[in-house]
């Protein structure tokens, strides 16, 4: 049915531009819309459990929106429709089904988890629509058991790399030999950076002695805790996201457990600190794709940007990568030179070169970005920059 | 050592199911009635304890109490509304209204104010770990259990020494023949919920203090294990619910020092499934006599 309307599109073009063409009669057809707005779909986690990454990615898109929007692309405005799949996967996937077969758009940006994500993959490849997900980082989103999801993209880095960024901190950097690893073991992420994590640290020489998990929605860790307290570890990988992080760091000080914890950029989120609090915070690491603090030109211009418009609040990942996210997918609208989302993903996969706030982008063989990752420490709730890895 | 900080860890989780599963028991002992909107009562009583404290700038014992208070009247509420009218409906239409309540209490919440989670603020009461011997002990888990206990002795002191506990008994041994003694019976059940649904919300804004998340799904798991402890203990029996509470939570936790954290929920229902098998009134559940 799809491939009779965009044939239909096809020929409307073909035989004078605008006027009603023969595809069934209907007013909107896929993709395009009498030409002078592109529409771009975002499927984010608005609220529900990870609410918080859903409301940041979706500030960086509107940043980015309005300063696309003021040029235009090629004389075309980009309109974005939001859906808010609640943090629930089942969601995610009703919400992609709507906003291609309802609201027609030419691509749609999210979620922001990888669970929430991998939802969506199927839909988006069977209507050819490209999915780019800001924040997604398991590597099975774009490739699955080796066969490449072709419409679906990523703006940040996958999992392999953090698991391995961290690893090699935990080595280098803070010296240290024996470490506990624990799994948020329903979710894809953390078993994703965990196995990293452990084949980079096991690479260096270090060794985990003790691995325990969990499932999101748990409130009491202080079982778990107590084991990896007897086990003695002088560091522990903790790949989950905030809310359930948060007890567990805050349990595990009240436990009498000093070692220092790192994390990926699932951590990333000003609840964190809340639901922790300060001083348990203090002695924790996340590896992370950008960092305000950051000296780079593009990022300072990036910040100054955000703070003017979400008075003065100072631009966290999910908000630069929501920003990024947006650029990435007018990039390629400007090269594809049409809101066709089969030539958009064509002109998304020849990315090279683009800078981005989150670092220069390029694709490889498997849609996924190569490009720097920062480490960032918190210090009484603060996130300080810490260094920065290039790949 | 590890056995005893696990035994500790387990006392301080289970004295909150026990605080859960009083309301549960008091109910179920008065009208044989499975209150599944109680870990909803509870999840409410978390967030008016919230937001009295953020908003109105209350301590915690002044929360406390607007919590309980509130939840006391939402108890009562609920009870006229929605269980009164049924209350000589089949028990599995009453069971089946109080699953719908349930669920009407959690998306209402999600309605108003969305589904993300809050936090509580952390320096209401100063945590400070107590040591004894290497076994670490939160301040605020000693504060719960302790809440558990008072309330505990509290209730058995209402049910058993005032007036209205004896009408309850009353009520809950014979409902007609209590009638024509001349106990108010509507009264009397509206005592009853808004007793237990005033430790429900004392056992939200506890819950709230020791970990901190509170969102509005946080009641179904709580309550239903509440629901677990008090048939571990025996249903409808006071001292039954705080037994089975604090049971729950130390096989639990030692279910997780084993090593098998993620089978630690599965292994909760298989405690129910096997009391309800080998022992269905419960540990402290008097039936064995009654065979005799």
């Amino acid at each position: 049915m799809r491939k009779k309307k965009l044939a239909g599109i096809f020929m409307s073009f073909m035989m004078a531009a605008g006027v009603l063409a023969g595809c069934g009669g209907s007013s909107s057809t896929s993709g395009e819309k009498d030409g002078d707005t592109i529409k771009i779909g975002a499927n984010l986690e608005l609220s529900g459990g990870v609410a918080s990454y859903g409301q940041s990615i979706e500030e960086g898109i509107k940043l980015a929106l309005e300063e696309i929007n003021k040029e235009g692309i090629d004389g075309k405005k980009l309109e974005l429709v939001t859906f808010d799949n609640k943090s629930d996967a089942a969601e995610a996937t009703s919400g992609t089904t709507k906003l291609i077969s309802q609201d027609k758009v030419s691509a749609i940006i999210g979620a922001a988890t990888s669970t929430n994500t991998l939802a969506q993959v199927q839909i988006a490849e069977k209507n050819k629509i490209p999915l780019l997900t800001p924040t997604g980082t398991n590597p099975t989103i774009t490739n699955k058991d080796g066969v490449l999801s072709e419409f679906v993209f990523r703006t940040c880095f996958i999992d392999p790399f953090q698991g391995t960024v961290a690893a090699n901190f935990a080595s280098k950097d803070l010296k240290v030999k024996n470490a506990a690893i624990i799994i948020d073991s329903s979710s894809d992420y953390a078993k994703g950076l965990a196995a990293a994590f452990q084949e980079a640290f096991e690479a260096n020489g270090g060794k985990v002695i003790k691995e325990e998990a969990y499932v999101a929605k748990d409130t009491d860790f202080n079982a778990i805790l107590t084991n990896i307290k007897s086990a003695k570890p002088d560091f522990i990988f903790l790949p989950g996201y905030y809310e359930e992080v948060g007890l567990i760091i805050k349990q595990a000080r009240a436990l009498g457990i000093e070692a220092p914890f790192m994390g990926g950029d699932g951590w990333d989120s000003p609840k964190l600190v809340e639901i922790a609090g300060n001083g348990p915070l203090n002695n924790t690491f996340i590896t992370n794709h950008y960092s305000s603090g950051d000296s780079d030109p593009k990022v300072q211009d990036f910040v100054k940007a955000f703070e003017a418009k979400y008075d003065g609040k100072s631009p966290d990942a999910f908000n630069a990568l929501g920003y990024d996210s947006l650029y990435f997918l007018a990039d390629a609208i400007k090269r594809a030179g049409s809101g066709d989302p089969e030539k958009i993903q064509k002109a998304l996969e020849e990315t090279d070169g683009l800078e981005l706030v989150s670092g220069t982008m390029k694709l490889d063989e498997n849609h996924d970005p190569i490009k720097s990752a920062v480490i960032l420490e918190y210090k009484e709730g603060k996130q300080e920059f810490n260094t920065k890895v290039n790949p | 050592m590890e056995i005893m900080q696990q035994l500790v860890n387990g006392v301080s989780l289970g004295s909150i199911y026990a605080l859960i599963a009083l309301g549960y028991t008091m109910v179920y002992g008065i009208v044989k009635l499975i209150n599944f909107a109680h870990g909803d009562v509870f999840m409410v009583g978390a967030f008016i304890g919230f937001y009295s404290i953020t908003i109105l700038d209350l301590g915690f014992f002044p929360s406390l109490i607007i919590s309980m208070t509130a939840c006391a009247i939402m108890g009562v509420l609920i009870e006229r509304i929605a269980y009164k009218p049924l209350r000589n409906a089949t028990r599995i239409a009453a069971l089946i209204t109080a699953i719908g309540v349930s669920l009407l209490i959690e998306y209402g919440m999600i309605y108003a104010r969305g589904a993300q989670p809050e936090a509580y603020p952390s320096d209401i009461i100063p945590v400070t770990s107590l040591d004894f011997l290497g076994v670490k002990v939160s301040s605020q888990s000693l504060l719960i259990l302790g809440t558990s206990v008072v309330l505990m002795i509290l209730l058995q002191f209402i049910v058993h020494k005032t007036k209205i506990g004896k009408a309850m008994r009353a009520v809950s041994h014979d409902m007609d023949a209590a009638r024509l003694m001349g106990i108010n019976v509507n009264n009397t059940i509206s005592a009853t919920f808004a007793i237990g649904s005033a430790l429900a919300g004392a056992a939200g804004v506890a819950f709230g203090m020791y970990y901190t998340k509170i969102e509005p799904l946080m009641g179904i798991i709580p309550g239903l294990k509440a629901f677990v402890a008090a048939v571990l203990g025996g249903i409808g029996i006071i001292p039954g619910a705080m037994v089975g509470g604090l049971l729950l939570g130390v096989i639990e936790s030692l279910v997780s020092a084993a090593g098998f954290s993620l089978w630690r929920d599965g292994v909760a229902f298989v405690v129910l499934i096997l009391i309800l098998i080998f022992r269905p009134a419960g540990l402290l559940g008097k039936n064995v006599r009654e065979k005799v």
